[in-house]
Formats: C-alpha cells, structure tokens, sequence
C-alpha cells in the first residue's frame, strides 16, 4: 500500500521535523498520572525537614535535640557534628567553592540548614522541627555587597589562610575577605581610550535585582540505600542527573556504579532544580544511616528563601558612539551579589557565565568586561533562570544601555540598533568579548517586526498622547519598549566548558527494534519542554520511521547515556545533535543492508524519506521497516546484527538565537497600574522541530519575563530577613494579568548544527525582560527619565513619576 | 500527639473511612493516604492553585482544608473527571490545544476548569481568565490554557446542541 503514497503523504506520516505534533506527555499529565518526585511513596520511606535559621548571620552556641528525639516517631535529629566524621557537613558547589550542609559552627542567611529531622511522616517531623532548641549569637548582617567590599566583618572565615591571609579563590586572587573573584574580559586601556576620544558617551548604573526561578514544583528528593546490594538509588528533582550521581559519588564516596539517580517527572525547572542542595545529600546520610527510604521535599518558602536565586547583578556601563550614532566602545563593570557561598551553576571556566555576551546584537569593536563576585548575608545561587549562564544579565544591561544612548544621541532607539546591528555578511562574527557567533540576520528581523507592529504608527500615537498628557486629556502614558537580543546556548563545547571537570558534551543512544519501532535514551530531562515529542521528530526525520513508534526516554543514570542534563538551552543543540548524529549512524548502517537486500552496491542506494532507493529507479527500495527486520533476521556478510547506535556530541560552538521584540504599554500615572497592550515577538532560533512547541515555550518565556520585569523580586531588609518569601509577597503573575503575545519568526539555521537548531526555551526570557522594562522607561522619556530599576511595579512606577513632578 | 479522629469520605466515587489527626491536611490525604496523586502541591498557602479539587460542588484548594473540615464530603479529583477509555472534554482539549507543559498545574487548572464551565459554560475569554485566577501555571503563559478551555466550553455546548 505504501507504495502508492506520494513522498509528500510519506513524509507526513512520519510525524517528522517541523510538524506541530501533539505531545505525547500530555496524556498521563492530563489524567492526573504524571509521576513527580513527591509521588513516590515507598515502603517503610521517612520523612526529613530542616530546622532552618532565622538570623541571616549568627554563631551558633548550641543545639538541642533532646524534646524533639523524645517526640514519639521522631527517628533522628542530624546536625553538623553527626556529618563531620564522614566529611559531609560541607560540600563542593558547582562553582568551585564549598557550601555548608548542616550550619557548623554559624549561618550565613536566613533559612539555612542547621539540622535535619528523620521522622515517620511529614506532621511528626514538622513537629519536632520546633522543638530543636538553637541558641544563635547574632552578628552584624552584610546584604549589600558594596558594604560587604568595604566591612572588616567577615563572612567566611574558613577562607582565611594562616594568620588572617588571603589565600587565592577558584577564579584567582581575592581583593577582600568578602570578595569572591575579578573575572575580565576584553580590552581594558584600548576601551578607556575609546571612551576618553569619543564624541558621544552614555553611562548608566543598572540593577538587575534578585529573583528566583520558583517553579511550580519545589525541590526534593528520595533516597533509598539499599544495604543489602550496597546499592543507592536516588530519585529526585535533578535537570542534571548524570552530574548528580557523580557529585554524589564523589562526595559519599560510594563507587557511581552502585549510585542510581532518577528524575521523575519534573514539575518546571527553570535553572531551580540543576544545582545540589543540603537536602539531597542529608536524605542520602539519613536513608544510608537508617538504612530505609528517606523523601524530603522543601516547601515553598524554602524554595524561595533558600534554593537558587536567581540574578543580583550590579552592572554600570558606558557606552560610546559618534555623532552619527556609530557605537564605537563597551565598557561594563558588575559588582555581583552572590550571597554567602559560591554556588552559581556556570560553567568552571566562566565565574559570571557568558556576560560577555554583552556586546549584544551590535558590532562593537572595541569592549571590556570586569565582574566582581562578592559575599554577603544572603542566600547562595546565582543560577540562570530561564537563560543561559548569565544571559538575561547581559541582554538587560545592553538593551537599556543602547536606549540611554539613544537618549543622549536624541535619537530614535530603533534606528541606533539598525544601523549597529552586525550585517548578515559578517557572520561568523567575531566579538570584541571573544565569541564567534554563528549565524544571523538582524536587519531582516529587525524591519519584518517594526513593520508587524506599524512602529512609526506606534510613535506618532506616542507623541500625541505626550500633548494630551500635557493639556491635561489623559492621565496615561504609552511606551514603547523594544529589544533586539542575541542569545548565546547550547554549552558547550568541551575544550572551554566544563562543570566540576565534566565536558559538556550530551549523548543519545538508539535501539531500532525489529519490527521497525525504536526507542531512544538522552542525557538530558525534560522538565516541561516536551522532549519525548520533539527528540522523536528529529529522529523521524533522520531515520525514517514515525515519531510515534520511537519512545524517549531520559532521566534514569542507570539506562541514559551519560549527559549534562537540561538547561541553558543545551537540549537541542547539544543532545538534539547527538541525537540526529545517532540517527545518522543508524541511517549508515540502515544503507549497507538495504544495498546487500537489493542486492546493489551502497553507493548505489540512496535514503528517501522512509525507505532507501535505488538510484535512478525508485520503484526498487527497502523501507526502514524492512531493513529493521532484516537487522535482525539475515545474516549478511561483513555486517553484524542488531541495529543500535549511540552518539556523544562535543559541540563545534555555541548556537546564538536571536529575537526582535516590540511591547506597547499604557501606564496609569496615577496609580503606576501599567496595561500591556501588545506584545510581538520574533524569534529566530534556526531550524524549526515542533512550532507548536516552541510557541508554547515563547509564551511561557514572555510570561517570566513579565513576572520580572514588573514585580518579582526577593528583597531583603538590613537584618537580611527574607521580605518575599511567600506567593502572597513573591509576584507569579495569573492568567488575570497575562496578555495574548503575537509570534512570529525568521529562520537563520545554525551552520555548526547538524539540524541546524539553536533552541528557543530561553530566548523568551532574555529577550522579555529588556523589553517590558524598556517599555516602562520608554513611557517617560519625554518627561527626562533616562533609566529607573526594575521590578516596576505599581508602586515603583507611582514614584517614578511622583519624582519627575508628573503628578502636579 | 496522636489524637486519631475517624472520618468519611467520598473521593471519585468511592466512600473512605479513616482514622487521622483532624489537623491533618486534605491534600495530604487525598495524596497519602488514599494515592491521589493527581492534584499537588505547589505552595500550601492558597496560592497556587495545584492543588485544587471539587469539595461538595464547590472549586477548593485542599492544601488549606484540614481533613475534619472535609468529613462527610463529596470530593472529585482529576483522577474522578475522565478515563483513559474517555477522556472529559477539558483533558482533551488541554492535548489539542498545548495548555500544558511540565503538566504539574494541570490537574489542578482542569478539575478548576471543570467547576468554571458548569458555572458558566459559556464564558468570554475575560470571564475564562478571571476564573481561573486562582491557579498559577509557570511554563504556559496561560495563553493556550485559555484556548483550551473556550475550546471545551464550545465542543461541550455542542454537544449538548446537538442532544437536544
Ligand atoms: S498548594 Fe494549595 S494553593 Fe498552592
Ligand atoms: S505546565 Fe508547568 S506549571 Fe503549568
């Protein structure tokens, strides 16, 4: 029958790439039969919780367990003295710095780990928490990094060498007690002097404030050490679970082959869940000491008080240009709030992630970079929230600055980024900042989307709405917010990026079944991104079978190929690649047999679709179905039987997606209440798998961006208490407060990837949060506000125009 | 501290009767004690929606309702809307239509979309958002889980034409 197809109707049946196919996820997800970490329930399981602190810095003098051990069901009360025999009271983080699992000796930030109760379920535990006696002794708090540079207070006296000496960090030499690390990129004297001789400089101090990824599932975790076969089996909330199993090898010392880690599914991830938390390793000390399975699972307010925050990036700028607008020079410096341990996820080499990304979409020759980490009284992080290491920073900083150039210029913000965009022939594009970047086509980008949102429309509605302000009509202000960002994804290549010594290379291996289905295994995890969907479709594509007769499968150390797991948009252009690169061989192999059962040479056949042909008579073929089988059941000469491949992909490069933004906002100068009233995004992020899929991702993106952008924030006071550590204070924004987005794309495919894939999951984020904020200060331009710091919400944007004498 | 109280319930169908602390949360025993894992747990302080369930007719979010308030209650939870043999209009729309990603809201949103569309089953796109404020999504942008549900409303008010 499949004869009679046409190649197109063949194709299509394939399910394949580009195709907006339905998701196989959603079925269970729908019914209720996801299975999320805290769905496990084993048998004899404990559960643990965490005595945290109150202070943001305290010794402590003692602790007391005793009420709590004598409460019925209560089976331990672990603390820092009961880890230190087997040296994991501290352990590695990912940024070469070492972080405290249970409190020795003293606290750090408020909500840390000082004990963890064992108990028999969740109520008891709660229970005993309160009855752990701590007698803290306070000490003076640190929250701002600047005091911290400055204080003789010293937050991590572990640090200190012999007689108070300053012994270099894991980046190199440290300035002060509380200092972590300089990091520099780029020219420092060239750019000063280009600066110092240009016609035009525009300076400007930009906040990127402390947020948190807050997925809607919290982090946790079930360990199960099985003391018979001396085997740990480790189920949790991991976007890593290959490089979790070897932090835990490495720091339990039980050999990998005996560890098995397992992410369920996993309810958003964000950048949340990619980092090792006390919890996970005092679950495992608990379940090896019981010797049952022990499941902690955080509760909200310690998800945002204590796991992964996200951001605090001091950055001050100065750009340069000439008259014509021509930018001629970057100069950024970021003093970077990392709170009381390093516990960035970066890759080693890069201490403040790929900031120097922030040269953005423009050909600037000449630019400089310097990032000073610095220690303070809050929590630990610093991880990438919904963007690759430090991406978002770095497309805010640019984007705000190119519009305070604008400012000084007088000029029109889209017409400057027109005429600095790097041109289509430029690409690769080597960046003052030391990235080549891949591929693009900005203008083309640039004026599709002015052009979707009729932009000289938009200004001249602007302007008359400023003389109706004035004459007193209207009492709201439009801006119009725009972005051109450049993303920088898919670490990466294993000759600059590693975590902890580990490659970032990412792997798939397939298993062609003999009657023609498939099942294939990724190094990476989906946390929402709908992987099982889209990695069937490349694979569809690449070896001729349908998407839905080949299974995904991902997450479980002890079947997946080993793999750095999913964030920083690595899972398309890393595993995505190694999965079409598997295919690949598939595909090879699929050849040689097809020619032996067509009896022809294998330069004679050729793969079509679903089938190898014979060339020049296409009415001779086998299909992939066929060759399967004969995989399996002919013994053919020279080849051996089966049909398996495995890939492990070492990534040529970065990809770098790019996207053109518009926002238009009305704001309420009264009431700082701002109205979204359109939003078009134009993502470029090369080949397209799944549209349906990545507009999902863009929505999803944009919402985040808005979420920052406009009101979420963890802030603390002076004494370093957590002032939003609850959904009533932390801004989630709902479906009341969310607009439609307009979508749209360009396609520039990445020439270094074998499908020429780029990524979008983050690109949404990276390129929204500049463009809300851009909106915000858009607003008030012609009332002289050149930059105010997010979050802007109501009560912000109320005082923004309170300070410019716009309410009377 | 056991002071064990004996309850009853109906979830999904089915009368339950246990003993427990009265403090005891409902969507602990909706998720512990009797393995409804389905809706879940995302902040524990009204917040988030995901845990949301129908409690005698009425949209409710089970993390803030001690089980002694629920005694004697009629409960549905996504596990009691559809089957995999038939799936409610809502499962399916929420497939069609991509309202989910790492799917852990989903229960909650569509057993709260169920309770929406019984009050108001023909609903604007206003009414749809204003209605399903109370359950936060932090991968969708809420976008394709609005098209869902107006979908459904208008595949259920179909069908219920075309009954008549
Ligand atoms: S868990 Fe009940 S509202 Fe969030
Ligand atoms: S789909 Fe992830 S929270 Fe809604």
């Amino acid at each position: 029958m499949n004869k009679e197809l046409t190649r197109e109707e063949r194709t299509d049946a394939l399910g394949g790439m580009g195709c907006k196919r339905k998701r196989v996820e959603d079925a269970r997800f729908t019914q209720g039969k996801g299975n999320y970490v805290d769905d496990i329930k084993l048998p004899g399981m404990l559960q643990g919780d965490f005595v945290r602190s109150p202070y943001a810095h305290a010794r402590i003098k003692s602790i007391d367990s005793s009420a709590a051990m004598a409460l019925d069901g209560v089976i331990a009360v672990l603390t820092a003295e009961d880890l230190a025999p087997l040296g994991l009271h501290w352990m590695p983080t990912l940024a070469g710095d070492k972080q405290m699992v249970l409190a020795d000796g003293k606290v750090l930030f408020q909500g840390q780990e000082v004990a963890f109760v064992v108990a028999k379920d969740r109520y008891i535990a709660a229970d005993a928490v309160e009855l752990v006696e701590v007698d803290y002794e306070e000490l003076p708090v640190l929250t701002d990094p600047f005091a911290a540079m400055e204080s003789d207070v010293v937050l991590r006296e572990d640090l200190l060498g012999e007689g108070g000496s300053l012994p270099d960090g894991a980046h190199g030499p440290r300035k002060h007690p509380n200092h972590i690390f300089t990091w520099e990129v780029g020219e420092k004297d060239a750019t000063e002097q280009v600066l110092d001789e240009a016609d035009v400089v525009a300076e400007e101090t930009v906040y990127y404030h402390r947020t948190h990824p807050c997925p809607l599932e919290t982090c946790g975790c079930v360990a199960s050490m099985d003391k018979v076969n001396g085997k740990l089996t480790l189920h949790g909330t991991f976007q890593a679970p290959h490089a979790i199993r070897t932090v835990v090898s490495l720091i339990s010392g039980i050999e990998e082959h005996n560890i098995r880690v397992i992410s369920p599914d996993i309810g958003g991830g964000f950048g949340n869940k990619v980092g090792a938390y006390p919890g996970y390793v005092c679950s495992v000390v608990a379940s090896i000491v019981t010797g049952v399975p022990v499941k902690w699972v955080e509760d909200r307010m310690e998800n945002l008080m204590t796991t992964a925050f996200a951001r605090d990036y001091h950055m001050t700028g100065k750009i340069s240009a000439t008259k014509e607008g021509k930018i001629t020079g970057l100069h950024c410096h970021v003093t970077a709030d990392h709170g009381g341990f390093d516990a960035c996820a970066d890759p080693t080499k890069f201490p403040a992630g790929f900031m120097n990304i922030c040269t953005g979409s423009y050909d600037i020759p000449t630019a400089y970079l310097a990032v000073d980490g610095v220690y303070t009284n809050k929590a630990p992080g610093g991880v990438s929230y919904r963007c690759s290491f430090r991406v978002t920073e770095a497309a805010y900083f640019i984007e705000r600055m190119v519009e305070v150039l604008a400012i000084e210029l007088n000029m029109d913000a889209a017409e400057l980024r027109r005429i600095n965009f790097i041109k289509k022939e430029q690409f690769p594009y080597q960046s003052a900042l030391g990235w080549e970047y891949d591929s693009g086509d900005y203008h083309t980008a640039w004026d599709k989307a002015l052009k979707a949102v009729d932009y000289d429309g938009l200004r001249a509605e602007q302007a008359q709405r400023v003389e109706d302000f004035k004459a007193g009509k209207t009492r709201k202000l439009m801006g119009v917010g725009l972005t051109h960002f450049t993303e920088i994804v898919g670490a990466g290549p294993v000759k600059n990026c590693d975590i902890l010594g580990l490659g970032m290379f990412d792997s798939c291996e397939i298993r062609i079944h003999p009657t023609g289905s498939a099942i294939a295994r990724l190094g990476t995890i989906s946390q929402g991104q709908g992987h099982a969907t889209t990695f069937a479709q490349i694979l569809a594509t690449e070896i001729g079978l349908p998407a839905d007769s080949i299974t995904i499968e991902e997450g479980d150390t002890d079947t997946a190929p080993y793999g750095l797991g999913t964030y920083g948009s690595r899972s398309t252009p890393v595993a995505g690649a190694a999965t079409a690169m598997a295919g690949r061989k598939i595909r090879a192999k699929a050849q040689m047999i097809a020619a032996y059962l067509l009896e022809v040479h294998d330069d004679d056949v050729e793969f079509d679709v679903d089938r190898f042909v014979v060339k020049g008579a296409p009415e001779k073929f086998k299909t992939m179905k066929e060759i399967a089988f004969a995989a399996y059941n002919q013994a053919i000469p020279g080849i051996e039987p089966g049909l398996e491949a495995v890939s492990y992909y070492d990534p040529p490069n970065m990809t770098y997606p790019f996207g053109a933004y518009v926002c238009v906002m009305d704001i309420d100068v009264d009431t700082g209440v701002t109205d979204i009233r359109r939003f078009y995004a134009l993502d470029d992020c090369g080949t397209r798998i799944n549209p349906m899929i990545i507009e999902g991702q863009v929505h999803g993106g944009l919402t985040e961006a808005l979420a920052v952008a406009l009101g979420q924030e963890i802030a603390y006071d002076d004494m370093g208490n957590v002032k939003t550590g609850t959904l009533m204070d932390f801004f989630l924004p709902t479906a009341w407060e969310v607009p439609n987005y307009e979508t749209d794309h360009t396609v520039t495919p990445s020439p270094h990837h074998p499908i020429g894939a780029k990524g979008v999951g983050e690109s949404p984020h990276v390129g929204g949060v500049p463009c809300f904020s851009n909106a915000v200060n858009d607003a008030f331009r012609a009332f002289g506000l050149r930059h105010t710091n997010m979050p802007h919400d109501h009560w912000r944007i109320w005082k923004t125009a309170n300070d410019l004498g716009l309410h009377g | 501290m056991s002071n064990k109280k004996h309850f009853k319930l109906t979830v999904n169908g089915e009368e339950q009767e246990f003993l427990a602390e009265p403090r005891e949360l409902l969507i602990h025993t909706l998720r512990e004690r009797l393995r409804q894992t389905g809706p879940h747990i995302g902040c524990e302080t009204s917040h988030c929606g995901a845990c949301t369930v129908t409690m005698n007719g009425k949209s409710v979010k089970a993390c803030t309702v001690f089980v002694a308030q629920a005694d004697g209650a009629d409960i549905t939870t996504i596990e009691g809307l559809g089957n995999p043999d038939s799936l409610h209009v809502l499962q399916e729309a929420f497939k069609e239509h991509h309202g989910l990603q790492c799917g852990f809201c989903t229960p909650g949103m569509i057993t709260r979309a169920s309770k929406l569309l019984e009050e108001n089953p023909t609903p604007t796109e206003e009414e749809v958002r204003f209605g399903m404020a109370g359950n936060i999504c932090r991968c969708t942008g809420y976008q394709n889980i609005v098209k869902s549900i107006l979908a459904a409303a208008s595949e259920m008010n179909a069908a219920k034409e075309a009954a008549e």
